[in-house]
This record gives structure tokens, C-alpha cells and sequence, in this order.
């Protein structure tokens, strides 16, 4: 139960640090004292066609659209070990402005998980874009109409048989099952990790598994289609996108886990890092560019279309965010037993 | 690898012996992985299924069993083709040719950059091998980095590794 | 064209107008020359091993914002198909493939080229090629939804069996000792481990080490055990590459056309198993080496194959560029890229504010219809472009050797580097060099050990998944007709060796006449 608790508790810390935070990037107004001289390299550590991936290729088109950079922006994927390859790359260009990485739960589970050495400390922390949501989906022709229905089914049912998708192995979608876990004692999920999100919804919508804890981008054409169901999410408000995406519901329509009686939460950072060392004019240059990629009408409508939680934040609050966000990270994992067992040095 | 190993009689090294040596080699490396395997685990575990040594350790077992009976065929059992020479004299000298210069421009590569290291490395590979004049050499060794560069720098935008000198015009 | 070859039934109707007002869409002059555009860039990208589909949207991104999507979409999916069909012509001419569907091209590509026919290999490579995809497209325009829930009904244990039945097709086809056939096979497995493995999300096999974390990649051992151990060989035996007497003529474009048309079996079969392959998504690699298997086992001179038989060449390539083209059909309906150039082209869908996934179909009906249409006109552009190129591809292998080989190898080691950023590639690269020479020599085969580096974690994860998912009980394997069906052709395919071996036996005085014939047919 005390899982639970940390996972609320982290959300509470979450909801109280963006009240205050929301305008920070307005700060850094000031005439620019640095501006990129060559192509800047954004680093995605995952593979092609995930979240992460979209997000990035995303903006890129959206710099490259507006005309808000000198210089390109060039895309590179490094997945290897995790996002660790992507990481540690970073890691290595101490001083080298001219490199940027979009994270994702990653940048706490990978080094968590694998032990490689590589801390988020050790980056320097630009901004946070927004936070992408989970959603409890099943498919639609399964009797499942809420998730206490769900939940309930798990605990009557044979130990193991309801199986959960989810992308990569003990990272985000293997820890909201875990935390799914204490509401169904004494019965399992059996877990399945897959290379991708859209890999998954499509095993979920052909029958392969039973479940799943797709990021909203992930699922929502299926839903639309028909074939997916969602249950809730797993945030602590519900969504506030009220247009419909189907005949009769909205994102907002979707309950809340908690209201189900189901009390877990989870959030995953999509948040922008550059290389260490970088000095604060190089940081406020790009803190400024990301808060005008924000602004842009564009990137709302990615927003909406994703679904996404539109917290934003960096600097200060940034830091403490992912702190406090950090220890989260370490307390579930660890009772969950996916620390790495060695620390390879 | 193994063709600078000392010559028996006249030839280098027999096909029989470097089969032998290579299937060694192999062994040598599934057992390595086998007992890496066994540290991370190649059973079943309950919340994951096959662990992750399972199957590497299957596959190094296969493929300890296939090289030690290659081992003993070229022991014991050789064929006629295995009596001959792996690689003759004259040939072994033009394979080192390039090994080494191949070597010595990857090494370099990280101290002046790929631009400056393919440029020696194309220009002096013409000198030597095709005898083919300075000034051919030096066009062609200038002219497919610079074109190179071009391609990956400026248009495709795929930084590579540089030197000094690029440091020195500014990228 | 299209409504003459299909237009028994009033089910084909609807498609047929709504192709042909795509076709209305795609067809405009200033789209004809982003096709252009995109195939010549695409071709760059194909010979390059460096570079990727990547590379080429980064350049051209900024450009299509001033264009419509259909227009935008038509560009960037052209660059795909000038990738596909670039990735032949290192193949052939210096058994580099650029891509890993390109590998089992360079099986009789190669040998083609050293005996002179370059110029006929690649006009065989890339009019199957554009066999392939034209097959592919009718496909995807005529049975779109039928074939993309066909592909939903792919669990862990279905992949594995496609996984497992490509192996099963190219094992044991090899001549040689079957010991050293599973040595390198297992070599291959045991390289494509290396790093984290996803399963369990623990590192394996990295012993401590950075640089092994994100494994070996196939593309560097390709580089080296293809590229330069090839090198090497051909270095030892004299400063020179063999086929330096290449001919440059147009005409030999139709002179092999008239060769190509006995093979259409081959073609037939290979087209078959490409869009299989392609929709399920086993994807483009295992469906060329599988269509290559399949060709050498069936073909009445199948031991010539490896020595320049040109349908050795047909087989893989149109298979790989069925696969390539049908891949598309799941990453429009059900958004699953199934190859990073896909990855990108669904990047671009999203910026224009296109989802992919089943809905596409319905929503966007304007545009899918004309990214159809650019297929067929994007692949006619593509072979139109290619071909005429031929004599200037060959011509490469007049330049000589001395200035050749640097420059084969100044770029085998940028594309070495560009795949991780890093030197200890370039390091692996040679590395893997000297193994390929080494193994050539010996007799180890090269391609099942490419083949598992490719595929290996791929069979893994899909028979670890299917194991875990069961509770570790093997008859998952079996569990319905479509996995059962194909594991029992796997293990027909696999055990061929042994029945055609009896086969022969009880007719041997038939095989030994079909043989004949067949090297008396070359």
C-alpha cells in the first residue's frame, strides 16, 4: 500500500510546484546572448515511430515551419541499451551546446534498471514540454466497461491469465503495472514488453493481450475506429480536452483511476536536456526557443490530438521537479525489485 | 588475425591448421559467453519467463559443439583442400598492405579528423599501389572528401568526426 | 491499365474511382518533378551507407511546408523508393549492401559483376524490384482491409514462426559442412545478443563496457565481412577488381528483359512471399533471404546458385521491395512503422496533422488515394530513372582498382561510424574484416551468420514473448492453424535437405539429367 502513497504523494508535489510555475518561460526575455553557430543535434533515445520520436520529429517540423532557428535541427535516434546509447552521448559532449535530448521516463528508469552511469544531474536540464498521460485500454469487444469491472475480473480469474502489454521492460508501462498489481493481490498481470506503443495497440486490438497502458498518441486512432476501449486515467483530474473524439466521448469523458476505485497514478516527463556544462546564455536560448514552439497553434493541436498534460516548467523548478520526481522513481522500482542487481562501472 | 603466425616449412600456414585454430577461437568465445550466461541467469524465472542468458546460452553451446567437431575433422579427418596453403606468401604481403594503412588511417581518423585522414589515406594508397602520378593522386585524394564533406556536412547535415584544420575554418 | 486487369466485379469499382482520382491528384507537373527530386536523393541515400531516410527529410522538411500534403507526402515517400532501389547498386557492384534487404542480392549480384554483367545484374535487380512493388501496390489498392486484419492476427508465437520459418528456408541450402553452417549461425546469435536485452531490460554480454552497449549493429558487420573482406580477398590475388571489362550499353536493358521473362515462377513466388512478409510485418530482410532460399531450392539449377545465376538476383529483390511497398499498408492502417525510413514518413503524416492508423482510410480518403497513386507513378519514375543510370553505375567498376579500393574504403568506414557516432565501430568494422576474410577462406558462411545478426533478437523476443505469455508451454507453437501451419512448413523447409535427399535417391538418374540441362542452359 505504501506504493500507493509515494505514487500520490509525487503527484501532489507535481500539482503544487506548476501552479507556481507555469510562466517561467517568460523570463528569459532578454536579448540573446548566444545563438547556435552550426546544426543542432536533437538526440532521441528510443527508437523510430515512438512517442518520444514523434514528439521531436514533431518539433522539428515545427522550428523548421516558423522559422524559429538559425540553424537546423536535425534528428537523431539512439535507443541503444534503453536510451542509454542517446545518454550517454550527451553525457560525453561536455561544453557542446549544439546538442539537445528529449527524455522520456527513461532518463531515471534506464540508469535505474541497468546501472549504467549516467544520472540526470549530469545534464543540464532545459525545460519541461509536458507531461503525457497513461490510459487503462482494453478492446472494445471485451465485456470490461470500467475498470473496477477489470480489476475485479484479474482477482476472480486464474493467477497469470490476464496478460498487460507494454513497451521495453521495467520502465513506465512495467511500473503502473506493478502499482496495478496491489489492487488485484492476490493475482498477477503476466507482463509482456514489446519494442513499441503502436506495437502494442495493435496487439491489443488483434487479441494478444488483454490489456494495455498506452500513452493517449498511442491508441487513440483504434478508439476512434472502434476496436479499443479505454477505462481510465491514470492521472489525478481527469483530462481537460472536451472535444469528442468519438460519437459520444471526449478525452474528458474518461474517469480517473481513483474515481474507479483503482488508486494509481503515473505521468511521464516529455522534457528537453542539453549537454553539461552549458552555460546559462546557452540554456535561456533554448529554454526561449521551446517556449515559442509552445506558443505556436501547431503545437497545440498536437497537444489536444495527444492528449497531453500541458504542464510546463524549467530553471529552478525544473530541478526540483525531477528530483523529488527521481526518488519517486527509485522508491518504485526497488519494491518492485528492478534495480539492477550490479552497478557496472 | 592469425597470419602472422610462424611459418612451419615453406607455406605460412596449412587451411588444416588455421581450421583448427579458428574453431579454437570460437570455443574459446562460446565458453566465455556461456559462463557470462550463467552469471546473468539462463533459466526461467517466474515474472519474466526465459531469462536474458537463455538463449545466449543455447546458441554458445551450439556453438561450442559445432566448433569442437570442426576442430577434430581438421584434426583427424582432413581433406585434400585442407592440406593446401591458406594464403600464400606474396598474397599474405598484399593483404597486410592494406590492413596496415587501413589500420593507421582508422587511428588517425581521431587525431585530424576523417576529411584530412581520407585525403592521406586515398592519395598515398594511389602513390603506392597504383603507381599513379602525384598530381592524379592528390586531385582525387583532395577531391572525394571535399565532396564527402559536402554531402554529409552541408547537405545531409551528419556530422563526422574533425581535426584541427576544420577547427581551424570554422566547423 | 489498372481497370483492365482487375474489372471482373463490381467490388473493385469504388477502388477504381477513387484511384483514379488520385491519379488526378498525383499528376501534376510540378509533382512529377518532387518525384524527380525524391527518387535521385533517394538513390544517394540507397549507395551511401552512411546516410539514411533520415538524412534526406531533414533536408527537404523545411521545403514541403510550402506545399500541400499530398505533394509533401509524394516526396518524401519517393525518397523511400529511390532508397529501395539504391541499396542494389553497391550490392552488385562492390558486395556492400546498403541496406539489410540488399545482403542476399550480393549472393549472385556480385559474382555477376566480376564475370562482367554488371550492367545485367542490376537491370535484373531493379526491374524486379519494380515487379515487386507494382505487385505490392495492386495489392494494397485492391485488398487494403482484408490484408490489414489478416496482419492483426499476429501474436509472439506467429512472429516466431515466421522468424523461425525463414531460417528453416535458408539453412541447409548451403554447400559445405553443415558444422560450419551452424557455427557461423550461432556466431551471428551470439553477436546479435549483445546489449540490453528487452525482455528482461537487463545488460547482457557487454562485460562492462560502454561501446557494447547498444550491440553490434548489423550494418557494420556487414560493411566489414561484405565490403571488406571482399577487399582483402580480391587484394590478394592482385591489385584489381574482376569485371573491369564492364559494358556500358543501353541495350542491354532489353537483352536482359528477354532473359528475366522464363523466371516469372520465380518472380510469382517471390512476390508472394514479399507481400506475406511484408504485411504481417515480418518485413523486407527476412522475406528477401527467405525468397532467395526458397528460388535456390526450386530451381532446376539451383547449385549454380552463388555463381552469378540471375535468378539469384530476381528472387531477393523482388521479394524485398514486395515487403518494402506492402509494409506501408500497416503503418497507414494501424500506424506501425515498419522500417525507420517508415518511421519518418509517419513523422511526416503527423505534422500535417494526419494520424495514422484505421482511420486514416476514412478520414482522409483525398489523401491516401493520392499517396497510392504516387506509388505506382513514384515506382515508374524510380525504374525509369534507375535504368537509364545503368551504363553510368558500371562504368564505376572501369575506374581503376588502385583508386577504387581507397575510396570503397574511406566510405565503408564513414558509414561504419555514422552508425553510433562512434570510433569503436570503425575498429569493429575492420575487425569484422579480417573475420570475413578468414571465414571465406575457410568456408564458413557468411550469410546465415548476417542473416541471425539481422533477425536473431527478433526470433528472441518473439519466442521469449510467446514463452511467457503461455507460461512457458511449447504448444503455443501450435496452438491454432495459422502459427501451426507455418512452423510445419518451417520444419518441412528445414528437414528438405534429408527428404529431397531420399528424393534423389529413388529418382537419381532423373536429377542427374535436370542437372545437366540446367548447365548446359547457361
Amino acid at each position: 500500500m505504501n506504493m500507493l502513497a509515494v505514487i500520490k504523494s509525487n503527484s501532489l508535489v507535481i500539482g503544487a510546484l506548476t501552479a507556481a510555475v507555469t510562466a517561467t518561460a517568460a523570463l528569459s526575455a532578454p536579448a540573446q546572448a548566444w545563438e547556435p553557430t552550426k546544426p543542432v543535434t536533437f538526440i532521441v533515445p528510443a527508437g523510430t515511430g515512438g512517442g518520444a520520436d514523434q514528439m521531436a520529429r514533431f518539433i522539428q517540423g515545427v522550428i523548421a515551419k516558423n522559422n524559429l532557428m538559425a540553424q537546423p535541427l536535425v534528428v537523431v535516434n539512439k535507443g541503444g541499451g534503453a536510451g542509454a546509447e542517446g545518454f550517454l552521448e550527451v553525457k560525453k559532449g561536455k561544453g557542446e551546446p549544439h546538442t539537445l535530448v528529449i527524455t522520456l521516463s527513461n532518463v531515471f528508469t534506464t540508469p535505474l534498471g541497468t546501472g549504467i552511469p549516467f544520472n540526470w544531474t549530469e545534464l543540464t536540464p532545459v525545460s519541461m514540454l509536458a507531461l503525457d498521460q497513461f490510459v487503462l485500454w482494453v478492446n472494445a469487444s471485451s465485456p470490461y466497461k470500467t475498470a473496477a469491472e477489470y480489476i475485479e475480473a484479474v482477482k476472480a480469474g486464474d493467477e497469470k491469465t490476464f496478460k498487460m502489454g507494454g513497451t521495453g521492460s521495467k520502465q513506465e508501462d512495467q511500473i503502473i503495472t506493478v502499482a496495478l498489481q496491489r489492487t488485484t493481490t492476490p493475482k498477477h498481470f503476466t507482463y509482456l514488453p514489446y519494442q513499441g506503443g503502436g506495437a502494442v495497440a495493435t496487439q491489443l486490438v488483434g487479441g494478444h493481450i488483454t490489456s494495455s497502458v498506452n500513452n493517449p498518441i498511442e491508441a487513440v486512432s483504434h478508439w476512434k475506429a472502434g476496436t479499443l476501449r479505454p477505462l481510465c486515467i491514470f492521472d489525478a483530474e481527469r483530462s481537460a480536452y472536451t472535444q469528442k473524439i468519438t460519437a459520444d466521448m471526449a478525452w474528458s469523458d474518461i474517469p480517473t483511476c481513483k474515481e474507479s476505485g483503482v488508486d494509481v497514478q503515473y505521468q511521464m516527463l516529455r522534457g528537453i536536456f542539453t549537454s553539461p556544462e552549458a552555460t546559462p546564455e546557452q540554456v535561456a536560448y533554448y529554454v526561449d526557443l521551446f517556449a515559442k514552439v509552445m506558443a505556436t497553434d501547431d503545437w497545440k493541436g498536437f497537444m489536444q490530438n495527444g492528449a497531453f498534460n500541458q504542464k510546463t516548467m524549467s530553471g529552478d523548478d525544473f530541478r526540483s521537479w525531477l528530483t523529488a520526481t527521481e526518488d519517486t522513481h527509485r522508491t518504485l522500482m526497488s519494491e518492485a525489485g528492478f534495480l539492477a542487481k550490479k552497478a557496472t562501472n | 588475425m592469425h597470419e602472422h603466425e610462424p611459418a612451419s616449412d615453406a607455406t605460412v600456414v596449412s587451411v588444416r591448421a588455421m581450421d583448427i585454430a579458428t574453431a579454437l577461437a570460437l570455443m574459446a568465445l562460446a565458453i566465455i559467453v556461456m559462463l557470462e550466461c550463467v552469471e546473468i541467469g539462463f533459466g526461467w524465472s517466474e515474472a519474466e519467463g526465459p531469462q536474458a542468458g537463455f538463449f545466449p546460452f543455447i546458441v554458445c553451446a551450439a556453438l561450442a559443439f559445432a566448433s569442437l567437431i570442426n576442430a577434430l575433422q581438421a584434426a583427424l579427418f582432413p581433406t585434400e583442400d585442407q592440406h593446401g596453403d591458406f594464403v600464400s606468401i606474396p598474397g599474405l604481403g598484399r593483404v597486410a598492405l592494406v590492413v596496415a594503412p587501413l589500420a593507421a588511417y582508422i587511428f588517425a581518423i581521431g587525431y585530424v579528423g576523417i576529411y584530412v585522414a581520407s585525403a592521406l589515406f586515398i592519395a598515398i594508397f594511389m602513390m603506392a599501389f597504383g603507381k599513379i602520378p602525384l598530381v592524379k593522386s592528390l586531385a582525387v585524394g583532395v577531391g572525394v572528401p571535399l565532396a564527402l564533406f559536402f554531402m554529409f556536412e552541408r547537405w545531409f547535415l551528419v556530422p563526422l568526426p574533425k581535426g584541427p584544420l576544420e577547427a581551424m575554418l570554422g566547423y | 491499365m489498372i481497370a483492365g486487369s482487375r474489372g471482373n466485379g463490381g467490388a473493385c469499382v469504388e477502388e477504381i474511382s477513387s484511384l483514379m482520382q488520385g491519379f488526378a491528384v498525383a499528376l501534376t507537373p510540378f509533382n512529377l518533378l518532387l518525384m524527380a527530386i525524391g527518387i535521385t536523393l533517394g538513390v544517394i541515400i540507397g549507395v551511401l551507407p552512411g546516410l539514411g531516410g533520415a538524412n534526406g527529410v531533414a533536408i527537404l522538411l523545411p521545403l514541403t511546408f510550402s506545399m500541400s500534403p499530398t505533394s509533401a507526402i509524394i516526396m518524401l515517400s519517393c525518397i523511400y523508393w529511390g532508397a529501395l532501389f539504391g541499396g542494389a547498386i553497391t550490392s552488385v557492384l562492390f558486395n556492400i549492401p546498403g541496406e539489410p534487404w540488399s545482403v542476399a542480392t550480393t549472393f549472385d549480384g556480385h559474382p555477376m559483376a566480376r564475370q562482367g554483367r554488371a550492367d545485367e545484374a542490376l537491370v535484373a535487380a531493379f526491374t524486379s524490384s519494380f515487379v515487386g512493388a507494382f505487385v505490392a501496390v495492386l495489392m494494397i489498392t485492391f485488398m487494403a482491409p482484408i490484408v490489414a486484419r489478416f496482419a492483426l492476427q499476429f501474436g509472439p508465437a506467429e512472429f516466431f514462426a515466421v522468424f523461425f520459418l525463414t531460417f528453416a528456408s535458408f539453412i541447409g541450402m548451403s554447400k559445405g559442412s553443415p558444422f560450419k553452417v551452424i557455427a557461423a549461425m550461432c556466431l551471428g546469435f551470439a553477436l546479435g545478443a549483445v546489449g540490453l536485452d528487452k525482455m528482461t531490460g537487463t545488460l547482457r554480454l557487454t562485460f562492462g563496457h560502454d561501446e557494447l552497449l547498444s550491440g553490434f549493429d548489423f550494418l557494420i558487420a556487414v560493411i566489414g565481412l561484405f565490403g571488406i573482406g571482399e577487399i582483402l580477398t580480391s587484394i590478394e590475388d592482385g591489385l584489381k577488381f574482376q569485371g573491369a571489362h564492364a559494358k556500358m550499353r543501353l541495350s542491354s536493358v532489353l537483352t536482359t528483359w528477354r532473359k528475366l521473362l522464363p523466371y516469372w515462377a520465380t518472380s510469382i513466388r517471390s512476390c508472394l512471399v514479399g507481400c506475406w512478409m511484408g504485411i504481417t510485418p515480418g518485413g523486407a530482410t527476412p522475406a528477401s533471404f527467405m525468397a532467395y532460399g526458397l528460388a535456390k531450392r526450386f530451381s532446376p539449377n539451383g547449385k549454380n546458385f552463388g555463381k552469378g545465376e540471375i535468378e539469384g538476383v530476381i528472387a531477393p529483390e523482388t521479394a524485398a521491395h514486395a515487403a518494402g511497398t506492402s509494409a506501408l499498408l500497416p503503418m497507414i492502417t494501424l500506424g506501425i512503422p515498419g522500417s525507420p525510413t517508415a518511421a519518418v514518413l509517419l513523422g511526416g503524416l503527423m505534422i500535417w496533422g494526419l494520424q495514422p492508423g484505421p482511420m486514416l482510410f476514412v478520414e482522409q480518403k483525398e489523401f491516401v488515394w493520392g499517396l497510392i497513386a504516387s506509388m505506382y507513378l513514384g515506382n515508374i519514375a524510380g525504374l525509369i530513372i534507375v535504368l537509364t543510370c545503368v551504363p553510368l553505375f558500371a562504368s564505376i567498376l572501369r575506374i581503376p582498382f588502385a583508386i577504387i579500393a581507397p575510396v570503397i574504403l574511406v566510405v565503408c568506414a564513414i558509414g561504419a561510424y555514422t552508425v553510433h557516432n562512434s570510433m569503436f565501430d570503425v575498429w569493429m568494422m575492420l575487425v569484422f574484416g579480417i573475420i570475413g576474410y578468414i571465414f571465406n577462406k575457410l568456408e564458413y558462411p557468411l550469410a546465415p551468420l548476417v542473416l541471425a545478426i539481422v533477425l536473431g533478437d527478433k526470433a528472441e523476443e518473439g519466442f521469449r514473448q510467446a514463452l511467457l505469455s503461455s507460461q512457458g508451454d511449447l504448444s503455443i507453437f501450435f496452438s491454432n492453424w495459422l502459427v501451426g501451419s507455418i512452423m510445419g512448413l518451417g520444419i518441412v523447409l528445414l528437414t528438405w535437405p534429408l527428404i529431397s535427399g531420399l528424393f534423389a535417391m529413388l529418382t537419381r538418374r532423373n536429377a542427374t539429367k535436370l542437372a545437366d540441362s540446367g548447365a548446359a542452359g547457361e
